[in-house]
């Protein structure tokens, strides 16, 4: 082309495809931007990976929904060779881990209530005496059934060891009650939840993963929302702070998170006929407190994320784990010991345990008082991070 | 404090690297209370990341320096309740109403009355009627007097304008400027940075920046002079052609079209005044001497700031 010089030479149009072929291009030229673009996303990029494996190996080890070596404590009012064996039997079954003894049954409920343990067995004072009797003493097995699938492997294990525990004791003059059944039986007392419902597990532990879900995703966006649509940059240059505009952030979805808990108690209670044994008030004011753990755990995300996107994905990375290792769908003590220690560290985990206990037990806040610390430590623990983690300024 | 003193912003060599490179270089400025300071220069030069550290959103990498006699490194919250800055962007919640936005501004800075001020701003800027609408469906210049009105809105002794004007209606940003001088004549300072030689013109004193470093500061007048620039304005037929050619020749250091007329200059007198008698002497071009303008010493700046790269 020979334009004077200066000036832009006119572009010459340059061949077009055909119409179908255009349409092919057009479809190539949005894929290949697309793809770009998720490869400049570094982070990205990596959970791209990083999400299936890791969760993999985690969910893969972790999950076990046959539970063993259950905390377990022994309330026994008789300390002869035949009560010992009884529970050597019990603990040889692996279904057994017995931490505590209780020294009556006040402490046993507690020990109940606290979370725990999920067994007591109960050896009545006289036992041996009346089994030397053939008098067919009980042994009372309490299970906290709160969680049917956690216990149920145990109490058949239970039932099925007991025939066999005494056959070494019973030798010589007691021979004769080595018979045939058990010269004892073995009663099972499943509390809070006789009827062995799922669903008196599963809605309580409802509460904490939707609250988890929801509150995690409002607040994740909250600061890069601001950075996104260009607004953070005056925000910064008024004078309000960290922990001003964290706190400004967080408080409205406590309101939101206070309405989502009420739906579902209602829903709950109409529906599924789930009662609420313990305090209203004690449930309300855990919960509002595991609201505002998640929210500041949210919070936190939208103050290390760059982008929505990167926001969501941890959100995610965070939501997986809470449902599987917390004790929601699968028994807590059933994971491996890391497993349980991942668990320990997330809030749901605490929560489940304070929404079951109080919903299905009756327990008060003394019971709770460790999951409710956990609790209020993590959300301590958040805040600071994501005031440490905040910019203040654009350097 | 000496938020009354004379000077609004003192800063002496104040550097910033992003990475490896130096974005602002020993960039050292006074400015005198309630006048207005332009702040020019190219695209990426370095204006935004200084004002960015003249309000406390940026830390130098060093120098030093105050704004109302507040350390720009120590004190950036005293400085964040005293300054406006109006970013480049729009950068108010465009999900809130006028009056929304304008109340959470008041609140921010802590009035007493926010209901009342944003009221009063909203009278002031003439926006009581639409007061309920969403700020993103705003106008452009409608989005940039609701900026200006925000930064104002709390009081503050200095206001610092990054490209405020950027793609507003002349008639827009003739009002907007006359807003500016009225503010300047209570007694606020302003530094505004722009392209526009016309806004560049009703500053009362320019900072002219490129490559991070700043090149020209002063009045008008005492820009041009010490551009020290010898110009010639050239019409005719072929002036593009003749643009080309004259870039080229030795003693020309700026060549630049306005409208129907060729802007020569050089700042070796002799040698331009050689250029501009040899192609006179061709009579296809009308040559004729004339004084610099702000604009032929910026493009000036520029070329030669472009030269440095």
């Amino acid at each position: 082309m020979s334009t004077q010089e200066g000036l832009p030479s006119v572009v010459p149009r340059p061949a077009r495809r055909g119409a179908l072929a255009q349409s092919w291009q057009r479809f190539v030229a949005m894929f290949v931007k697309e793809f770009i673009q998720l490869r400049r996303d570094r982070p990205t990029f990596a959970m791209i990976v990083g999400i299936p494996i890791i969760q993999l190996m985690l969910f893969g080890y972790a999950i076990n929904t046959d539970p063993k070596h259950l905390p377990t404590a022994v309330l026994t009012g008789d300390d002869s060779p035949i009560a010992r064996a009884l529970i050597g039997a019990l603990r040889a079954t692996d279904y057994f881990n017995i931490k505590y003894v209780a020294r009556g049954e006040a402490d046993a409920d507690k020990l109940i209530l606290s979370n725990k343990v999920q067994f007591v067995i109960q050896i009545p004072p006289d036992f041996s005496r009346q089994l030397v009797r053939g008098e067919k003493p009980g042994l009372l097995l309490i299970a906290d059934a709160t969680d049917p699938t956690a216990t149920s492997g145990a109490v058949a294990a239970a039932l099925g060891a007991a025939t066999q525990a005494l056959d070494r004791e019973l030798t010589g003059p007691l021979a004769s009650l080595a018979q045939n059944a058990p010269p004892y039986e073995i009663r099972v007392h499943r509390r809070y939840n006789p009827a062995g419902e799922t669903r008196r597990n599963i809605v309580p532990g409802l509460i904490g993963t939707i609250l988890t879900m929801t509150m995690l995703m409002y607040t994740a966006m909250s600061v890069t929302r601001e950075i996104e649509r260009g607004t953070m940059e005056a925000l910064l240059a008024m004078p309000v702070r960290p922990v001003e505009i964290m706190l400004g952030k967080i408080a409205p979805y406590v309101v939101v998170g206070a309405v989502q808990m009420s739906t579902i108690l209602i829903v709950a209670s109409l529906l599924f006929q789930v009662p609420v044994v313990g305090s209203l008030f004690t449930l309300s004011a855990l919960t509002l407190l595991f609201i505002v753990a998640n929210l500041s755990v949210g919070y936190t995300f939208s103050t290390v994320a760059v982008n929505q996107l990167q926001a969501m994905q941890m959100t995610f990375f965070f939501f997986l784990p809470s449902m599987l290792l917390s004790g929601f769908l699968f028994p807590f003590y059933g994971m491996p010991i890391w497993a349980q220690y991942t668990g320990e560290a997330l809030p749901l985990t605490h929560y489940l345990r304070i929404v079951r206990s109080v919903m299905l037990k009756g327990s008060n806040f003394g019971d709770l008082a460790v999951d409710a610390g956990a609790l209020a430590a993590f959300t301590l623990v958040a805040m600071s991070v994501a005031v440490m983690r905040f910019r203040q300024t654009l350097d | 404090m000496s938020v009354d003193s004379d000077i609004a912003i003192d800063v002496r060599g104040l550097t910033k690297y992003f990475g490896a490179k130096k974005v602002v270089d020993n960039f050292t400025l006074q400015v005198a209370r309630g006048h207005i300071q332009g702040f020019l220069g190219p695209n990426g030069s370095g204006k935004t990341t200084t004002i960015r550290m003249l309000c406390g959103l940026l830390t130098p990498d060093s120098g030093e320096g105050e704004c109302l006699g507040y350390d720009i490194r120590r004190q950036q919250e005293e400085i964040k309740r005293y300054v406006g800055y109006m970013t480049q962007g729009f950068s108010l919640y465009r999900d809130l109403t006028i009056r929304e936005n304008l109340e959470f501004v008041a609140r921010v800075y802590g009035l007493e009355a926010p209901e009342d001020a944003a009221q009063a701003a909203l009278e002031r800027l003439g926006l009581v009627a639409r007061a309920d609408q969403l700020a993103g469906e705003l106008s452009g210049g409608w989005k940039q007097r609701l900026a200006l009105g925000a930064c104002i809105l709390p009081g503050p002794s200095l206001l610092l304008l990054d490209e405020p004007t950027a793609g507003v209606d002349p008639k827009a940003r003739r009002d907007f400027w006359d807003e500016i001088h009225h503010l300047a004549t209570q007694g606020l300072t302003v530094l505004v940075s722009t392209h526009y030689m016309d806004e560049a013109e009703r500053c009362h004193r320019i900072a002219y920046i490129a490559n991070g470093r700043l090149l020209a500061s002063g009045t008008i007048p005492e820009i041009i002079a010490g551009a020290n620039l010898s110009t010639w304005v050239v019409t005719g037929e072929g002036l593009d052609l003749l643009s080309s050619q004259l870039k080229r020749q030795p003693g020309v250091d700026m060549v630049a079209r306005f409208g129907s007329a060729l802007h020569v200059g050089g700042r070796d007198e002799a040698a331009m005044a050689r250029v501009a008698d040899r192609y006179s002497a061709e009579g296809v071009h009308r040559w004729r001497r004339d004084e610099p303008s702000l604009e032929d010493v910026f493009i000036d700046l520029m070329t030669r700031a472009g030269a440095d790269r």
